[in-house]
């Protein structure tokens, strides 16, 4: 029994994990299935959690919060747009720019309005987003099995978690079922093909980007407002970037993101699990070789285990009317 | 004569100081093919571009339907009933048919009621005019044929009354051109008018009922078809007589330079695409080789260079063979005299993205005459390239510009001039003229018959009958990897054609 309750231990942590990284890679998706690539994912989650706990804190709403993060995001997304869809600039240095703007900015600010060596002050019940508990799962707790999977699992999380999961359906049906999805999906694959059947490629391509903001906006409202009480500097800690290689490992499929941040935060979930604990046959294995084996594990995955990853055929040309 | 489909009046474009359109009146008729033919940068995409609404005229009048109009974007072009068949098609290759057709005419956000419209729609546009394709296949796993078809349907979904084709037939085999060519006629008798932009003057004089030619950005001419001559509308295009005909001398046939015995060879999926094919080329001639696209010429070629790896056989090069694995060194075969003017020039012959310069020594960069000790010798470079563009009146005259920004016809000037200048023994060479305009087939027919005249041994593949007739003394014609003819160059077009759809072939084997 200890074991089974250790193993949905480390399950409700991999959920807790792997919603940023689901947030982001949906994010990702919506942009680079319009031909974008993003490599910005990273800054505008780190803007959105420092725009969000910011405001959080001084407005004392969860809420104000999560919209200005994810007001934040957008706008760090539009400044991606402006560079790389109407001035045609290089994507990939456009959202190494934004990385850096968002690392240096966020720790500027925070010190100049909080003097807290940049960070937010610790947020107060109120202002952060609360687990929600289900009907009934203290009294269910007790039920061998099931009881601990619907009290820990199911219920107990923060909205904005059952929200990154709903994002996966959703995605999946926009893309495959809307109009705008048809449009994004071909924009990404062959933008002369949109052109010339009278849509605006920009104007696309903006729209993309926006669900790209608003989403990096909710992951990072997500680490500053739920997995911590306040804004830390650097606290993505590469997330976006893992984020990007789950995107290619799900061959840019919003069902395959899902499980692919699953795998990426339950490998996180694990290696926190196992710090000082002895290993069967090894024994004991310093911290830091834990710390390291899903970043290890993600090599090796993308390196042999994806198969042949496509993506989106004109991801990273910017679009140029031809003669 | 019927009411004009389409009318315009003096339309004027330039793109920086290049004038593409001057002052350019056209009218087309309701219910017609009208045909508009010129070199390439003649200006005829551009003219069609500005009635698409891709770009604006500068001045000028359009007149659809007898209304003036103004086209700013494909959608006003697209809601005038205006289509167009690109010549790089406008399709998304992992999209299906369906998909493909209502990308951009969709009813609503939903997909699913625009979906279950245009499939409805697509059987009876397939009923009317013979359109048949499966609305379920992805584009990419079509032949260009149906892919192209799949253009056209768009255009028809869009409720199109006027379609412009660009270049339609580039891209097809003869089969595919002649099923296009019922359709477009098919389209012409439900009372669609169809313009046709082409510089194949056989097509026009083919299908058309009316043609334009174009020159320079100005339209030099409209002709009643019935009333013309594929002689005369060279010569408008072109601006001076045309020989459609290389005339040249008696071969003067010397000894065997290369020699081909029971070569066989495979593609990559394992089908024998050449089957035991045995022929010699001897100095003083020019051998071609007739075939529809597809019948094994191209991996007859690929392994005559040494490029492509052979199963059996052996090819002999001036007496010693050549190393038919696949890994062949191509400098040690064009030390040993082969040159190669490979079919596909983008993907082969050139760098697109290197210098004019760069690409007209591409491959001969170790010769001693472009080294300075480990240098290349800059000097000699350009004054060698400026020597073959004049030599060859590759234009613009520029070694310094980008190969990508030259036209076909002169990118080939350029793989031809390489190549040709080496002096080789022996001088393969793959559809010399795909995409060439008329005035620079001549060029380079006459240079290729120059080639002979010097006791070379040429051979030439080409899927231009006239071309074959043109140049060849000996044609050989290729079906399904076999040699199944020999003709002289008196070979009539009826005897060539039913060796190359494999008629004679079948009747001997049965």
């Amino acid at each position: 029994m200890d074991s089974f309750v250790a193993i949905v231990q480390v399950l409700d942590s991999t959920i807790r994990l792997s919603v940023p990284l689901l947030l982001a890679c949906l994010a990702g998706l919506y942009s680079e299935r319009a031909g974008i690539f993003d490599i910005g994912l990273e800054g505008k989650m780190l803007v959105g959690a420092f725009a969000g706990a910011a405001a959080a804190s001084v407005f004392h709403s969860a809420f104000i919060g999560l919209g200005m993060a994810i007001l934040i995001s957008v706008a760090f997304a539009m400044v991606h747009g402006f560079a790389s869809i109407t001035h045609r600039g290089n994507q990939i240095v456009s959202g190494v720019a934004i990385n850096f703007v968002a690392a240096g900015s966020t720790i500027i600010l925070g010190q100049a309005w909080f003097q807290q060596g940049g960070r937010t002050p610790a947020l107060q019940p109120g202002e952060r987003f609360e687990a929600i508990v289900w009907p009934g799962a203290d009294a269910v707790r007790g039920v061998p099995i099931l009881g601990p999977i619907y009290s820990e699992l199911i219920s107990g999380h923060s909205i904005l978690v059952y929200f990154a999961f709903a994002m996966v359906p959703f995605t999946w049906w926009v893309l495959f079922r809307t109009r705008f999805g048809l449009r994004m999906r071909a924009v990404g694959e062959n933008p002369a093909a949109v052109d010339t059947a009278g849509i605006s490629v920009a104007w696309l391509r903006y729209r993309a980007l926006i669900c790209t903001g608003v989403l990096t906006g909710v992951a990072g409202a997500y680490l500053s407002m739920v997995q911590n009480g306040g804004f830390v500097k650097d606290m993505t800690a590469g997330k976006g970037y893992i984020a990007l290689a789950a995107l290619i490992f799900a061959k840019w499929k919003p069902v395959n993101a899902m499980f692919a941040c699953l795998l990426f935060g339950f490998l996180d979930a694990l290696s926190i699990r196992l710090q000082g604990t002895p290993l069967p046959i090894v024994g004991k294995v310093p911290v830091q070789f834990m710390q390291a084996l899903p970043y290890v594990l993600t090599v090796i995955l993308l390196a042999g285990f994806i198969g042949k990853a496509i993506p989106p055929r004109a991801g990273g040309v910017p679009y140029v009317k031809e003669r | 004569m019927a009411q004009a489909a389409i009318e315009l009046i003096g339309i004027n474009k330039s793109f920086g100081a290049v004038r593409a359109n001057r002052d350019i009146n056209l009218e087309v008729a309701r219910g017609t093919i009208h045909g508009i033919v010129g070199e390439n940068g003649a200006g005829k995409s551009t003219l069609m571009s500005i009635l698409y609404g891709f770009y604006q005229a500068d001045s000028g009048e359009i007149h659809v339907g007898g209304k003036p109009v103004s086209i700013n974007t494909s959608n006003d072009a697209i809601a005038l009933g205006i289509g167009m068949v690109h010549q790089h098609f406008m399709l998304v290759d992992n999209f299906t048919v369906l998909e493909n057709v209502i990308l951009g005419a969709e009813n609503d956000a939903l997909l699913k009621s625009s979906i279950a419209k245009a499939r409805s729609e697509l059987e009876r546009l397939e009923r009317e005019y013979g359109l048949e394709v499966d609305p379920d296949a992805i584009i990419e796993e079509l032949p260009v044929g149906l892919q192209q078809r799949v253009e056209i349907l768009k255009a028809l979904y869009r409720g199109a009354e006027i379609l412009i084709l660009d270049e339609p037939t580039g891209v097809l085999t003869p089969a595919e051109a002649d099923h296009l060519f019922r359709i477009l006629k098919q389209l012409k008798e439900q009372g669609k008018t169809v313009v046709l932009i082409t510089h194949k003057l056989r097509e026009i004089m083919a299908i058309t009922d009316t043609v334009s030619v174009m020159r320079q950005g100005t339209m030099v001419a409209t002709r009643a078809t019935k009333e013309t001559t594929v002689g005369e509308l060279a010569e408008l295009m072109v601006g001076r007589r045309v020989l459609l005909r290389v005339e040249k001398g008696q071969s003067e046939a010397g000894a065997i330079k290369l020699s081909v015995k029971n070569l066989t060879v495979k593609d990559s999926r394992g089908v024998t695409m050449v089957d035991d094919v045995s022929f010699d080329v001897r100095g003083g001639e020019i051998v071609g080789i007739a075939g529809v696209a597809g019948n094994g010429q191209s991996e007859l070629l690929e392994a005559i260079s040494g490029i492509r790896h052979a199963v059996s056989g052996e090819v002999m090069l001036e007496g010693r063979p050549v190393d038919l694995t696949g890994k062949a060194d191509p400098g040690e075969l064009r030390d040993r005299g082969l040159a190669h003017v490979p079919e596909d020039r983008h993907h082969v012959g050139l760098v697109l993205a290197f210098e004019e310069n760069e690409n007209s020594i591409l491959g001969y960069h170790d010769d001693e005459r472009y080294l300075k000790g480990p240098f290349l010798n800059v000097d000699a470079i350009m004054a060698d390239a400026k020597d073959k563009i004049e030599k060859y009146d590759i234009r613009p005259g520029n070694p310094r510009l980008r190969t990508a920004n030259f036209s076909g016809g002169n990118q080939q000037k350029i793989v031809l001039a390489r190549e040709m200048e080496q002096d080789p023994g022996v001088l393969i060479v793959g559809q010399p003229t795909r995409g060439v305009d008329v005035g620079a087939i001549e060029f380079i027919h006459k240079r290729l018959i120059a080639m002979r005249d010097q006791g070379k041994a040429v051979l030439v593949v080409s899927v231009e009958l006239d071309e074959i007739r043109s140049l060849s003394d000996r044609i050989l014609v290729m079906f399904a990897g076999r040699i199944v003819g020999e003709h002289g160059p008196e070979a009539t077009e009826g005897e060539l054609g039913l060796l190359m759809a494999g008629v004679e072939h079948q009747e001997a084997a049965e």
